[in-house]
């Protein structure tokens, strides 16, 4: 039997119409556009509308990719939702989307793995399809991140942004989707968390973001680095095979840090952090689709994904464009 | 191997990592207040340490190397180059 694959044919994406700059945080809290620039990248980032949720911003990315697949939202059998910012505890932001969508059928749901969240469901998806499980699936990242922000604590509030994007992925006997590599290690869960839980009807511990951030970017870049070398290694590629590095869109100085450990040359990296700060989930789908429509990728090319995320969570995903 | 060679390879590390001349880095000289760097530089420069010596420093350690020669000991009593 031919061996089949699953082929990324539509990519979309939303970021919210409000921009919150490095000036306006100068105004609500103790920082500086220089110091924000200088240890992250950051110039601005998008903040959603208040009644607007993680699944309208779905809604736009998944109508986007759906339009540029060139199909109709019935065909799609699969939905698989990355996000840290879900709507509501239960159900799913993946079954809330499928309704707006106004389809219904096929599963749907969430996958939580917080940055490396898009890598998850896309491998996830990956095997849905490739296996002949469903035709068309769309998988989404989408984060309304402000929400766990403490909108005082300056070392983590310039961090972060809204946004959403999605792709739609196809049974194809041409790759496609050539490898998938996830890993986690749950003895650093503490090191990037939003700890808080909900009992008796009251938030117990902080809901916000706390973040030991000189050890996240150490082990960031760490397996940032291995994940990229074990995507090549298992093609047997060379890094200089990569013609577009999308990774997560975190801080300048891991994406920089990780491109010089791999000898990776800047030109080769799509960025997107300085305009949309980390959107979590969102941000692959999100640096993807934009350096699709701007023409950066093309036919046959050969891409790499990679993302780390709290728990932690790492991977990555090669594809040929 | 000689003192003075692990001198000469940590102070190359350092000026690469920070940007900054070989001969601006003395034995002395702190990270943050002579050469410029932030928190995660740092970082990055602890992690280049780790590569060149083929160790790995915990990150309390870590926290105790602001200087030159901070770094020199560290790597004197804890490797084996």
């Amino acid at each position: 039997m031919k061996k089949m694959y699953s082929r990324v044919i539509g990519t979309g994406s939303y970021l919210p119409e409000k921009i919150l700059t490095n000036l306006d945080l100068e105004r609500m809290v103790d920082t500086s556009d220089e110091w924000i620039r200088a240890r992250t990248g950051i110039v601005q980032r998008h903040i959603a509308a208040d009644q607007q949720l993680a699944s309208d911003l779905a809604l736009e990315a998944s109508r986007r990719a759906i339009d540029a697949a060139g199909i109709q939202p019935q065909e799609i059998e699969l939905i698989i939702l990355a996000t840290t910012t879900p709507d509501m505890i239960f159900p799913s932001t993946a079954c809330i989307l499928q309704d707006k969508l106004g389809i219904t059928g096929g599963p749907a749901f969430d996958v939580q793995a917080v940055c490396s969240g898009f890598i998850y469901a896309l491998a996830t998806a990956d095997m849905f399809v490739s296996s002949g499980k469903c035709k068309h699936a769309l998988v989404v990242g989408t984060e309304v991140y402000s929400r766990i922000i403490d909108w005082t604590d300056r070392s983590t509030c310039v961090l972060f942004g809204d946004g959403a994007g999605a792709v739609v992925l196809t049974q194809s006997n041409q790759p496609g989707i050539l490898s998938s590599h996830l890993h986690a290690n749950g003895s650093h869960n503490k090191l990037l968390a939003a700890p808080g839980n909900i009992c008796g009807g009251k938030i117990q511990g902080t809901p916000f973001i706390t973040m030991e951030g000189n050890a996240v970017f150490k082990f960031a870049v760490k397996v940032l680095e291995e994940a990229v070398t074990e995507a090549v290694t298992a093609n047997n590629l060379q890094t200089s095979d990569i013609d577009w590095l999308i990774p997560h869109q975190a801080n300048i100085r891991i994406i920089k840090s990780t491109a010089k450990k791999l000898g990776i040359p800047m030109e080769k990296v799509v960025t997107t952090v300085d305009q949309h700060g980390n959107t979590s989930a969102a941000s692959v789908p999100l640096a993807l689709d934009i350096a699709v429509r701007d023409g950066r990728i093309q036919s046959n090319q050969c891409i790499l994904l990679e993302g780390v995320g709290g728990g932690f969570t790492w991977g990555s995903i090669l594809l040929r464009w | 191997m000689e003192n003075t060679d692990i001198e000469q390879r940590i102070k190359k590390i350092v000026a690469e990592q920070l940007g900054v001349n070989e001969a601006d880095v003395k034995n002395e000289s702190s990270f943050v207040n002579d050469l410029g760097a932030d928190s995660l530089d740092t970082v990055e420069l602890v992690m280049a340490l780790e590569e060149e010596f083929e160790c790995e420093i915990p990150d309390e350690q870590a926290e105790k190397i602001n200087t030159v020669q901070e770094a020199i000991d560290y790597v004197n009593q804890h490797t084996s180059h």
